[in-house]
């Protein structure tokens, strides 16, 4: 991180040079002794520079809190050292903290607000702020529990914001104040004790307890902060400066924070989502050096907080996050390759998503591989084999991202992977989670490369898992399909095409085609014909296989045709299965045509819904392309939503401007006429799109339902165990729903009660309904 | 938030590049202004094998993707080793730019830079041969990008025909 600078009118270089340079060095890993003269120096200049630029000062200074949360201590010390020299100085950062604290979470950012409530505890180690005054806003902060109809998330974040400080802080405020923190702390417990956990199976990355138990955050932060206080609150893995100036610093006067009273609950406020403590490793995994800290111990949170925030900070420099993490302070004293491989995998692993996009992890491990290349490899293979083994209970959206990391990692590195050592999927059921892994990671292979790769690839045993060659598969080939109905138009069709007949004629050409449907001949009106569809469909595509770009500008060039052809529910369904049947060996090219057919409008979103449901796709129904189809288009849904809902605000917007110049001009009464009208119209477009929105998820959900009930339904007539591999990927895919697009399910929860997940459902589908009402609880 | 401070971050790999098209035709300045606005992106140092799906399942990876576009020698109407990938929005451009430029693809690092925006004949080579211009004058083997290079090729014909 760059600390560039301020612009503003004044450009003062000095100051924001001097702190580009420490924080070059600091970034840098400055050893020690560099880092004391260097904050000693700093804070000297700063001093001198505080009559003339004290707002900039402060102003950076509290950006640094907030962004910065990996150099904590080392930013705290620095606010130390000015401090003791200028006590005014201290007081006024004080409350341009308090004053940002509160800005902070009026708009939402949970986030930074922890980090600044961190910033201020560690300042009562640098004697900067009254150990007693931090105590009182603690106890604020605890109340908030006491508080009634309020999201349980609220209270919630306030306790975790107090815990999360007690490993920086937590032997300074016993020291000063232990009757009041054992107060607190216990009323912490009562309130941990009392919460509902119904939302911890939906978040948690494996079904299974062993090896490691996936903990509920706060639960594990509790652990970790009972072990700290029963070692004393020894706390010996964070780096403090400010140990080094404690002479200087306890000669400096403290400030006392202002009563801070939590901002009451809004109901748009957005408060973090609950989760899950990822854990893959623990001491017994790093064979040699360093041993792992206990997943109850305090270091074990400070490290995977501290390694959180240097990618929270750097995540779109990945050289410069691959480098920062590798030089965290302190890592000869940790496996810090094991931690951090942990870290980025309960990232991508995290539900209901990752804070930051998929690839950019692959492209971190990369990046960490190049710079250690004689460590990281190993333990990322290590990682690989244990999620491998522990695929059976494996959340199926979380293995949805390790197949796409996996392959996509591999594709980087000549796809070289010991395949034998996975051998023990091919004696299983493919429908097991462990050979169907193994089989969609060889499709995506396939897809960033070749086929006949991915047969040279893969020792022979595994040729059942290889996926098809991705060829077109044309039902009216050659003359063995002679005779099929539509065969003969199917050739007439085709060299109407080659020779560029224009639409008129090849729409006469397929009048011919006779309509199993029906039983009198009547062409009168676009009644519903299959096989018309069929014939020019195969034909088309067919002709068009070639690529992507070939099956596009086919589907524009006959775009009248084919909205002809599917002006109906059943016309569009119908297209859908013949795109299916032409390409079911290449799922990426039925995904984008599938994408290319609901941007132009020649099927809708509702209809992708009803036909990966259908009975013709229940095959198919586990596999990954399906959902990646599915979820696709509903974000399409959702865009385009956002997209009118933009357009209507930007009107909005225009009137309000316009009607303001009316006032002064009698003129643009037209123009706000226009603008009326194109709001009304506008306002339509928003209530259709949203009502198109609405269907889509009510489709979606009921066809779960129907699906699942006949499952358990079936299942106890026939005194069958339910859960079969079907229904745990079925019952997880619906959970997937709900996690991936929370926000706007968020505004259908009445119908969704109402209509569908009423109580007469089967419990087993009822819970994951209320699973997902207890995420915002 | 009323404090502004301009980018305590920085995000380099978003940064527009050196190259400038010398056949861009508008004002000083407005190439400059495209780059920073685009959603697509040029994909140089492909294998000729390479194809759209490969393509296609990669820079997916970042968003959307609106278009692909495959560089043709001008001669051979053949793929020579470039192409152009087109976002629908600018974001999901610059994802590509800071997690897909400098991977591989096909085995080999690609590169990607801002581009001002396909216009037809821009899908071409520009090299004398057909081909990208890298490839008319650059020394060295690479099979996937039709062996070595046309300067190269041409001078060892001329030297086996003079025999």
């Amino acid at each position: 991180v760059r600390l560039v600078s301020i612009r503003d009118e004044t450009d003062d270089g000095r100051v924001v040079c001097k702190l580009q340079e420490f924080d070059r060095l600091v970034r840098g890993g400055a050893s020690t002794s560099s880092l004391e003269s260097n904050l000693e120096g700093l804070a000297g200049v700063l001093e001198a520079d505080l009559p003339n630029y004290k707002t900039k000062i402060l102003r950076i200074l509290c950006a640094v809190a907030r962004l910065l949360p990996e150099k904590l201590t080392v930013y705290t010390t620095l606010v130390g050292l000015l401090n003791a020299r200028n006590y005014n100085f201290g007081g006024e950062f004080v409350e341009a903290m308090i004053r940002q604290l509160k800005e902070t979470l009026k708009n939402n950012f949970y986030n930074e607000a922890v980090y600044l409530v961190r910033f201020l505890s560690d300042l009562v180690n640098c004697h900067v702020i009254a150990a007693p005054s931090m105590v009182a806003m603690f106890e604020n902060f605890v109340s908030v529990t006491q508080e009634e109809d309020v999201p349980q998330v609220r209270s919630d974040w306030f306790v975790y914001v107090v815990l999360s400080c007690l490993p920086w802080v937590g032997k300074e405020l016993y020291e000063k104040k232990d009757v009041e923190m054992d107060r607190l702390l216990s009323q912490i417990e009562g309130y941990l004790q009392r919460r509902v956990k119904t939302h911890v199976s939906m978040l948690q990355v494996w079904t299974a307890e062993k090896p490691h138990p996936q903990e509920e955050y706060l639960d594990c932060l509790w652990a970790q902060i009972q072990k700290l206080k029963k070692d004393r609150w020894q706390e010996r893995h964070i780096l403090r400066p400010y140990i080094a100036f404690d002479s200087v610093l306890c000669e400096a006067l403290q400030h006392n924070l202002p009563p801070f009273t939590p901002p009451g609950h809004m109901p748009d406020a957005q408060y973090p989502m609950p989760r899950v403590v990822f854990r893959i490793f623990d001491y017994t995994d790093a064979p040699e050096g360093p041993v792992m800290p206990g997943s109850h111990s305090v270091e074990r949170f400070v490290i995977e907080e501290n390694l959180h925030c240097i990618i929270k900070t750097h995540w779109k420099e990945r050289k410069t996050c691959a480098a920062q993490l590798l030089s965290y302070p302190g890592k000869n004293k940790i496996p810090l390759n094991y931690h951090i491989v942990e870290v980025i995998f309960g990232e991508l692993f995290q539900l209901p998503s990752p804070p930051h996009i998929d690839v950019m992890y692959t492209t971190l491990l990369i990046e960490l591989c190049k710079l250690q290349p004689g460590s990281l490899p190993q333990v990322l293979a290590q990682a690989t084999e244990m999620l491998y083994m522990r695929l059976d209970s494996m959340n199926t959206g979380c293995m949805d991202r390790l197949i796409n990391w996996f392959s996509h990692h591999l594709s980087n590195f000549q796809f070289r992977w010991s395949w034998d050592d996975w051998a023990d999927c091919l004696s299983t059921d493919q429908e097991k989670p462990k050979p169907k892994f193994v089989k969609e990671v060889l499709e995506k292979c396939m897809r960033l490369s070749y086929h006949q790769r991915i047969v040279d690839l893969v020792p022979a045993t595994f040729s059942a898992l290889i996926p098809a060659e991705p060829v077109f598969r044309y039902k009216y080939a050659d003359e063995s399909a002679a005779s099929l109905p539509g065969y003969a138009i199917s050739i007439t069709v085709g060299n109407a095409i080659k020779n560029r007949a224009s639409n008129e004629e090849i729409l006469t050409i397929l009048k011919e085609v006779p309509n199993p449907n029906q039983e009198d001949d009547d062409d009168e009106g676009e009644t519903f014909n299959p096989l018309k569809i069929d014939v020019f469909l195969q034909t088309l595509l067919h002709l068009a296989a070639k690529s992507f770009s070939h099956s596009f500008s086919a589907l524009g060039k006959f775009h009248e045709i084919l909205k002809t052809l599917t002006d109906s529910d059943e016309g569009k369904l119908h297209i859908l299965k013949v795109v299916y049947e032409v390409w079911k060996n290449h799922p990426q090219m039925i995904a984008v045509l599938v994408d290319k057919m609901i941007r132009t409008q020649i099927v809708d979103c509702a209809a992708v819904a009803n036909w990966l449901f259908s009975q013709d796709m229940a095959h198919e129904f586990s596999r990954l392309f399906i959902w990646e189809i599915l979820h696709s288009t509903i974000r399409k849904m959702n865009k385009h939503v956002q997209k009118i809902q933009k357009e209507l605000e930007e009107a909005k917007d225009k009137l309000e401007k316009q009607q303001h110049k009316r006032d002064m001009d009698k003129n643009s009464e037209d123009e706000e006429g226009q603008l009326e009208e194109q709001i009304e119209r506008l306002q339509e477009k928003v209530e259709s799109a949203q009502s198109e929105q609405k269907n889509l998820f009510l489709v979606i959900f009921q066809r779960f339902i129907m699906l699942m009930t006949e499952h358990l339904v079936r299942c106890e007539t026939g005194s069958v165990d339910i859960s079969t591999p079907w229904y745990k990927n079925c019952i997880e895919r619906l959970q997937q729903i709900f996690l991936m697009h929370h926000v706007t399910i968020q505004q259908y929860m009445g119908t969704l009660e109402n209509l569908l997940f009423t109580a007469e459902l089967d419990h087993h589908i009822l819970a994951v309904y209320q699973q997902f009402c207890a995420l915002q609880l | 938030m009323s404090v502004k401070l301009h980018a305590l971050y920085s995000d380099s790999y978003v940064d527009i590049g050196q190259y400038r098209d010398q056949h861009f035709k508008g004002q000083l300045g407005e190439q400059e202004k495209l780059l920073k606005q685009s959603h697509t992106l040029y994909v140089g140092n492909l294998s000729f094998y390479t194809t759209e799906e490969q393509v296609h399942e990669l820079f997916s990876k970042s968003g959307d993707v609106k278009r692909i576009i495959i560089g043709l020698d001008k001669v051979k109407k053949t793929a020579c080793g470039f192409c152009f990938v087109e976002y629908y929005t600018r974001a999901d451009a610059e994802n590509a730019m800071r997690f897909i430029n400098g991977t591989r693809l096909d085995d080999r690092i690609i590169r990607t830079d801002w581009d001002a925006g396909f216009k037809e004949g821009r899908q071409y080579g520009r090299g004398k041969s057909g081909g990208q211009v890298r490839d008319e004058y650059r020394q060295d083997y690479d099979p996937a990008r039709g062996g070595y290079g046309k300067l190269a090729q041409h001078r060892t014909t001329e030297a086996l025909n003079s025999f």
